[in-house]
């Protein structure tokens, strides 16, 4: 299994993955607790990132409303905790299949009407949109007013609950990471994964060679959703207050976004890298702003502008084609 | 032999412009059939047709005895009719070997099976030196080899050909005409092409269909075709003979 | 609820749907000549409608009068925008366009919060509170005069596209870039021209729009996706459409507004989008398909 995942992949690759592991696996003896959670939020972009990437990068459909699916996983999660006490790793068995849903919904609309490039982006976001409105209206689970987790105690773990302290979240993340990477990995390789990519390079020509476009974007659509739900249940047990207007606002999809767009969209390391970069450079700027005293809420989001402004201008295929070639670290195929 | 492809006053019309015109051929298997007319003539409109990217409009197309006319691209592409397109459309990110890989896949569920499948189609069309390369830096001759390869990998039995020649240096065309008539030859694939190349369609065709202003104005055998005075009027030219 | 209420909540958002038509004209032509999707159009306005509340708050000068600078200094804006960001990546596929849009948004956004905080900010003008009677029609004189500038700026507009040489070659690149190129347009400086010129509508629009709303640096992204809303179901590149797009999301708005909730106005707008996009992708009167 292992040696299917690494397949084709350069030694120097696979032994750069084997540090970077190790090293996020032994993290949390070394760095202090805040550090633990900027990891966790870079780790919880690069999962919401590989996602989406899914979806764009291997089918070539932009996405831009993709905090639709991650809020309803938090949502359907959190009000199955708060109302019946059911545990996130059941609740994400309603959710994924949910998210999925809606996601077959927003993508057979599109697909069967032609709405593609901007304008599918486009229908993307007025669906999240609706969500964000609706939920602010939705009485089951307190609409604007926000629906609040139990926070018991942290004193001891709990993992079926999800309850406890940071490293335990810290450590699913991660799990969950690796899972989507080997996930991303296999279908890459798979026959699946050759349909999307001649789907995203030429849709035409891809009909023309028997494949049957629409079920496959369909499929991609939905897988991406199923995911990105994933990472909205672990939202929600981990910061345990969800809002509609933070969880489904469009800021949160261009967020899970400029990770793989900086990264790299349509390579496998490219949004985990970019996920690491972007916040760790905006994490520098926040503690270098406060060192001096400075106080600008808003400085970090325009930091994140001015890297989507110079990446799409300068780097448009992500940093990390362009590393990886420099490194020697390249992928042999696409 | 039967008729594995067979049109029945197909007609198409755009708008005020009837560009197809009760057209009606049947291709036998195995044959090499060449669609020849000048510009305009509704050759890439019945090409088109036939391969599901539009509708015609009146007739039938019937491809194996089932009718086809009408269904998408896709469908009639999974009966076993593959294309090429006059302007190439490799996937331009994709390495050579994984164009193909995309075609042989159609048919095969096992990525190993259909990358074995593809070099052995890379081999016959002369680009498995090449199948490590992005499709993109391919040259023109290439591309359209990979073109053929791909729709080729799909375990056709009629392959549609849209001006295959075109642009490519008279060596090249031969070459590109070697590798066709061996792999008619050998595997029996029925030929369809559009081709204005006359050099190529006497080489290849084992008939000859010519269309000019949407209608049938010749068919037979390409040297009787080439003589017959309204194909040297509305086409040819005294030249050609 | 009497028939009163209906009637003036549906001129009010008509007269206000004048104001959006405006902000959405200079995203059709935006996108109608150059093909760009302006994913900045709202933060732009925000911008504009910064600058009229400084104005007003500073100098007491009224946000209508100050219309013409604003809308010209937003057309110096979006005239470097173009020169400076976009042009030299018009040949890359369209969503890296619509990117770098996305990213000047974000920045334009969080530079107005930075600066000037994330509270409210409003214009109150000396007939701020005056309106006027027509019959049973009681309307905010603040809209009607903002409904009015409108319609008489989108007029100048039309004029200059249809008697001006300049506006004549900004649809010849629009029609047909190459031919455009062939005839010796420079078509880059006349995209530039053309992005100034729709920032300045929304320059216009923004000045008009602080008379009838409250102005926060987050109102941007709103106003960007209803300018998509009210382009796409008027139809892209139809000018005319826009206007009729503004006055139908306006209208809707205002009475989904008061037959339902205030805060869900929004949804219908996006249900129409939806809609339209799924069955008239060409808008009301858009010339091509979507």
């Amino acid at each position: 299994m292992a040696a299917r995942l690494l397949a084709g992949l350069p030694r120097r690759a696979v032994i750069a993955l084997a540090l970077v592991v190790g090293a996020l696996v032994v993290a949390p003896w070394i760095v202090n607790d805040y550090l633990i959670t900027v990891l966790i939020l870079i780790l919880y972009l690069a999962f919401t990132g590989q996602a989406w990437n899914i979806m764009m990068g291997f089918a070539g459909q932009l996405s831009l409303g993709h905090a639709l699916y991650a809020g309803l996983g938090a949502y359907i999660a959190a009000a199955l905790f708060t109302r019946y006490g059911v545990g996130p790793w059941v609740g994400v068995l309603l959710a994924m299949p949910v998210a999925a849903a809606c996601g077959a919904i927003i993508g057979f609309l599109a697909f069967r009407f032609g709405v593609a490039g901007v304008y599918f982006a486009i229908l993307t976001i007025a669906f999240a949109e609706f969500a964000r409105i609706g939920f602010d209206h939705l009485a089951i689970v307190n609409a604007a007013a926000g629906l609040f987790l139990p926070v018991a105690q942290y004193t001891h773990n709990d993992l079926w609950r999800l309850r406890g302290d940071p490293t335990m979240f810290y450590y699913v993340i991660l799990a969950a990471t690796l899972a989507v990477l080997a996930l991303c990995r296999i279908l890459r390789q798979s026959r699946i994964g050759y349909f999307w990519l001649a789907i995203r390079e030429d849709e035409e020509a891809a009909r023309a060679a028997g494949i049957a476009t629409f079920r496959y974007k369909m499929y991609a659509v939905m897988i991406s959703a199923a995911v990105t739900s994933f990472a909205g249940v672990f939202y929600a047990f981990f910061y345990n207050n969800l809002f509609p207007e933070q969880v489904f606002n469009i800021s949160q999809s261009i967020q899970m976004i400029l990770g793989p767009i900086i990264g790299g969209v349509g390579t496998l390391f490219g949004p985990i890298l970019g996920a690491f970069v972007l916040t760790g450079l905006a994490e520098s700027l926040t503690a270098a702003l406060t060192a001096c005293g400075v106080d600008l809420p808003g400085a970090e989001q325009v930091f994140y502008g001015v890297c989507l402004l110079f990446v799409v201008g300068a780097l448009p295929e992500g940093i990390w084609p362009w590393l990886s070639r420099r490194c020697g670290i390249a992928e042999r195929t696409a | 032999m039967t008729a594995l492809l067979s049109l029945a006053g197909v007609s198409k019309r755009f708008r005020g412009l009837l560009a197809v015109d009760g057209v009606s051929f049947e291709v036998t298997e195995g044959a090499v059939f060449a669609v020849i007319g000048p510009n305009g003539a509704g050759k890439t409109t019945l090409f088109n047709m036939i391969a599901g990217a539009i509708p015609p409009d009146g007739g039938s197309i019937a491809f194996a005895g089932e009718p086809i006319g009408g269904l998408a691209v896709d469908a009639i592409c999974r009966r076993g009719v593959a294309r090429t397109f006059q302007l190439v459309r490799p996937f331009p990110a994709l390495s050579v070997e994984d164009n193909v890989i995309v075609g042989a896949l159609l048919h095969r569920q096992d990525v190993a099976a259909a990358r074995e499948h593809a070099y052995a189609v890379l081999r016959r069309l002369d680009l498995f030196d090449q199948r490590r390369r992005r499709a993109a830096t391919l040259t023109l001759p290439d591309r359209k080899r990979l073109e053929v390869a791909r729709a080729l990998a799909t375990g056709p039995r009629l392959l549609l050909l849209d001006e295959v020649m075109a642009g490519l240096r008279p060596t090249e065309t031969d070459r590109m005409v070697a590798i066709l008539r061996e792999l008619n030859r050998e595997t029996g694939v029925t030929i369809l092409l559009i081709e204005h190349v006359m050099r190529a369609v006497m080489a290849l065709a084992s008939r000859v269909l010519v269309l000019d202003h949407g209608t049938v104005i010749a068919e037979g055998a390409p040297e009787a075709v080439v003589r017959d005075p309204a194909v040297v009027q509305s086409y040819l030219g005294t030249e050609a003979l | 609820m009497p028939f009163d209420v209906y009637l003036n909540v549906a001129v009010s958002g008509l007269l206000t749907g004048l104001v959006y038509g405006l902000m959405a004209l200079g995203l059709s032509v935006i996108f109608g000549v150059i093909r760009v999707v302006n994913f900045a159009h709202g933060e732009m306005m925000s911008i504009a409608m910064f600058l009229a509340v400084v104005l007003f708050s500073a100098f007491h000068l009224d946000p209508l009068i100050m219309m013409v600078p604003i809308a010209a200094v937003l057309f110096a804006f979006g005239y470097a925008l173009q020169s400076g960001l976009i042009n030299p990546f018009i040949t890359r596929p369209e969503h890296s366009q619509f990117l770098l849009l996305v990213a000047v948004g974000i920045i334009i956004v969080n530079v107005l919060l930075i600066v000037f905080g994330p509270d409210a900010r409003t214009v109150q003008t000396a007939y701020g509170f005056d309106s006027f009677q027509i019959g049973p029609l009681i309307v905010d004189a603040a809209k009607v005069y903002a409904g009015a500038a409108a319609v008489l700026f989108a007029a100048l507009l039309f004029a200059f596209f249809r008697f001006t040489r300049v506006g004549a070659a900004i649809r010849a690149c629009a029609d047909n870039h190459t031919g455009a190129l062939v005839v010796g347009l420079n078509v880059e400086r006349l995209y530039a021209l053309t992005f100034g010129i729709g920032a300045a509508c929304v320059g216009a629009a923004g000045a008009m729009m602080t008379l009838i709303v409250d102005v926060t640096p987050m109102i941007g992204p709103t106003y960007t996706l209803l300018a998509f809303v009210i382009v796409i179901t008027g139809g892209l590149g139809s000018m005319a459409g826009a206007l009729l797009g503004g006055l139908l999301i306006g209208l809707t708005e205002a009475l989904a507004g008061l037959i339902f909730t205030p805060s869900a106005k929004s949804m219908f707008a996006f249900g129409i989008l939806v809609l339209v996009l799924l069955f008239r992708p060409q808008g009301l009167l858009g010339k091509r398909a979507a």
